[in-house]
């Protein structure tokens, strides 16, 4: 297919200016980590004047980053595998069966996805404490309110996601397990999942990157807690204190980062074609 | 809602009893996919629907810090804390609908601009070249890195003194170092929070055009290049129409979760409050939560639903009316 000149200025247009926009930051972020307390609290300078790793070390004594860390892993992981293991179900269930109410449980778990956060922080916050009280079961105070909060959140997006991908899975597949004498979970687990393995990848990252990155409701949950902050509300809260090591809080969002853009690179085949599938809805 | 007909019975997931009634199990099974959405079902409800219901109910209540220890005494209050949330002549009122209007705002200019920036680099990086891989890791990076980490790094480069923004800005000779401006504060906030909240934004909308890409028949273009189509009339006529669908779920999510925003001001922000960012949802926040006037947040929130479920419902009837009729 041949390009036209026009197409390829529009090309290298488009690339140089998204780039420099993108990359700024990551190498101001990169950048700053390595310079010495003094440089950070000067005019910015492109380099370092003296290459140090201090701030690295040093952050995890100015903030308790081990345990937001800690806290961070732990949410995030829990809330991503229940997040998929559910969404697995629903959407087979919605993928293979024409059952009534179908449609109404779609349009139901899409449209929350307009409910604004700030409308049910604090209900939900009062019946977590209700339900704390009444059974036991500890929703406040501990970490299991946050993780009950993001997988709910992120099945939505991640129902939607893999009935796109189930859908474009050949019935052929499952008449066959059938005829073969397979009930429907084992159709599901011996059949449906291995071929859609990129679509429950995608949906297992989605869900961790929206989990490791949420605010608000951590800073309403656990905020209060100082064993319980997760990253997000950890630093968040130090970035807002007057005097700010910058260098140090750049060390540390890097090592925050690293991690997930890591894993999410390696996935990103995955994560396109499973975006792929629910886009040709 | 879809709540009536799924019956939530949890334990019924467990695989049935063998049996080899082949072809026919999913008729003798009726509530087998009612089974299988039950657990979706409960923690929607739980986390979500309930909630909401209740923050409606709440609208209605007067629940300021006096009975928040109490919350189930404090008094029905009817239509008064929309009362105040509607009108204009009211203080509080007046700022709502301010906020309301920097909201739209600054949701037109984001959503406009993510798409754009978005679209752009589905199309520049949509033909193999080399070292296309390597752009598009570049261009996914702000969507992988946690929220926080890039709007705290975005909120160094804005400082006033050691920022990188304004050292540009000097270096360019826009500004002197004793005239620097604030960006944190003052009314150039309005900007800082539209590039970053771009900056985070951009790469998802280029995530899923490119997805949607990827599904589009190659020999569409072929064919049209035959004919002598350029790149421009390919893109309006092949490009956009087959990405209808995506970018029908694009724009609505795109909308609804810049509408809502509360992570951009609020890392950028912190405790100062700038006005030219007062966002809605962190305009809401502040209220219900640093004044603990709880009953009127939640009115503010349920008049913010209500308008995004109109515009919402608006967009879904405009844009399938249009695709009915192509």
């Amino acid at each position: 297919m041949r390009e036209t000149t026009a197409f390829k200025v529009f090309r290298v247009v488009v690339i140089v200016v998204l780039t420099i926009f993108v990359a700024l930051p990551l190498y101001v972020m990169i950048v700053s980590s390595v310079k010495p307390l003094a440089d950070v609290q000067s005019t910015f300078t492109w380099w370092p004047t003296t290459f140090t790793i201090q701030p690295f070390i040093d952050i995890w004594t100015t903030v308790p980053l081990a345990q937001y860390f800690g806290n961070s892993v732990i949410v995030s992981t829990a809330a991503s595998l229940c997040s998929v293991i559910i969404a697995t179900f629903a959407a087979y269930g919605v993928s293979r069966w024409r059952f009534r109410g179908r449609s109404v449980f779609t349009t139901a778990v899409l449209s929350t996805q307009m409910f604004p956060g700030i409308l049910f922080l604090l209900p939900l916050y009062i019946i977590f404490v209700n339900i704390h009280t009444a059974t036991g079961i500890p929703l406040v105070g501990t970490l299991w309110g946050l993780i009950i909060t993001y997988l709910t959140f992120t099945l939505p997006f991640a129902i939607w996601m893999l009935t796109g991908y189930f859908d474009n899975i050949p019935r052929d597949l499952d008449e066959a397990a059938k005829v073969d004498g397979a009930s429907a979970l084992t159709t599901l687990f011996r059949v449906i999942l291995p071929v859609a393995r990129p679509g429950i990848v995608a949906v297992i990252v989605y869900s961790f990157i929206t989990a490791w990155g949420e605010l608000l409701f951590a800073s309403a949950f656990v905020g209060q807690f100082q064993n319980l902050r997760t990253l997000s509300v950890g630093l968040t809260q130090y970035s807002s204190e007057t005097a700010v090591f910058w260098n140090q809080i750049m060390a540390a969002s890097l090592v925050v980062s690293v991690p997930v853009v890591v894993g999410f690179l390696l996935l990103q085949r995955n994560f396109v074609a499973g975006l792929s599938a629910g886009a040709v809805k | 809602m879809a709540i009536t007909t799924a019956t939530p019975s949890p334990q019924a997931v467990r695989p049935g009893g063998g049996g080899k009634d082949g072809v026919k199990r999913h008729q003798s099974k009726p509530w087998l996919p009612y089974a299988l959405i039950a657990p979706a079902v409960v923690f929607e409800l739980l986390i979500h629907f309930t909630p909401m219901v209740t923050g409606i109910w709440i609208s209605f209540l007067e629940l300021t810090n006096y009975f928040i220890a109490n919350w189930s005494q404090a008094p029905f209050v009817g239509f008064h804390n929309y009362g105040i949330a509607i009108s204009l002549t009211n203080a509080q009122g007046a700022a709502l609908l301010n906020s309301f209007a920097i909201s739209c705002g600054f949701t037109l200019v984001v959503v406009g601009l993510s798409w754009g920036f978005g679209m752009s680099a589905a199309v520049a990086l949509q033909r193999s070249f080399r070292a296309r891989a390597i752009f598009r890791t570049i261009f996914l990076i702000p969507y992988a890195i946690p929220i926080y980490a890039g709007i705290i790094a975005w909120k160094f480069m804005f400082q006033q003194q050691t920022g990188v923004i304004n050292q540009m800005i000097v270096f360019l000779h826009l500004a002197t170092p004793t005239s620097q401006p604030f960006w944190l504060i003052g009314s150039n906030s309005f900007g800082a929070l539209c590039v970053v909240a771009i900056w985070r934004t951009w790469p998802f909308a280029f995530l899923m055009l490119m997805a949607g890409l990827q599904t589009i028949n190659e020999d569409l273009y072929e064919a049209s290049a035959l004919d002598g189509a350029r790149p421009f009339r390919q893109w309006r006529s092949i490009t956009l129409p087959e990405l209808g669908a995506v970018n029908k779920v694009l724009v609505l999510v795109l909308f609804l979760w810049t509408f809502n925003d509360f992570n951009d001001p609020a890392i950028l922000f912190g405790e100062s409050q700038p006005p030219a960012g007062d966002l809605v949802s962190w305009h809401i926040y502040n209220n219900a939560f640093t004044i603990q006037n709880f009953g009127f947040g939640a009115a503010m929130s349920t008049l913010l639903l209500l308008f995004l479920l109109v515009v919402s419902v608006l967009y879904l009837l405009f844009v399938n009316r249009r695709s009915t009729r192509a």
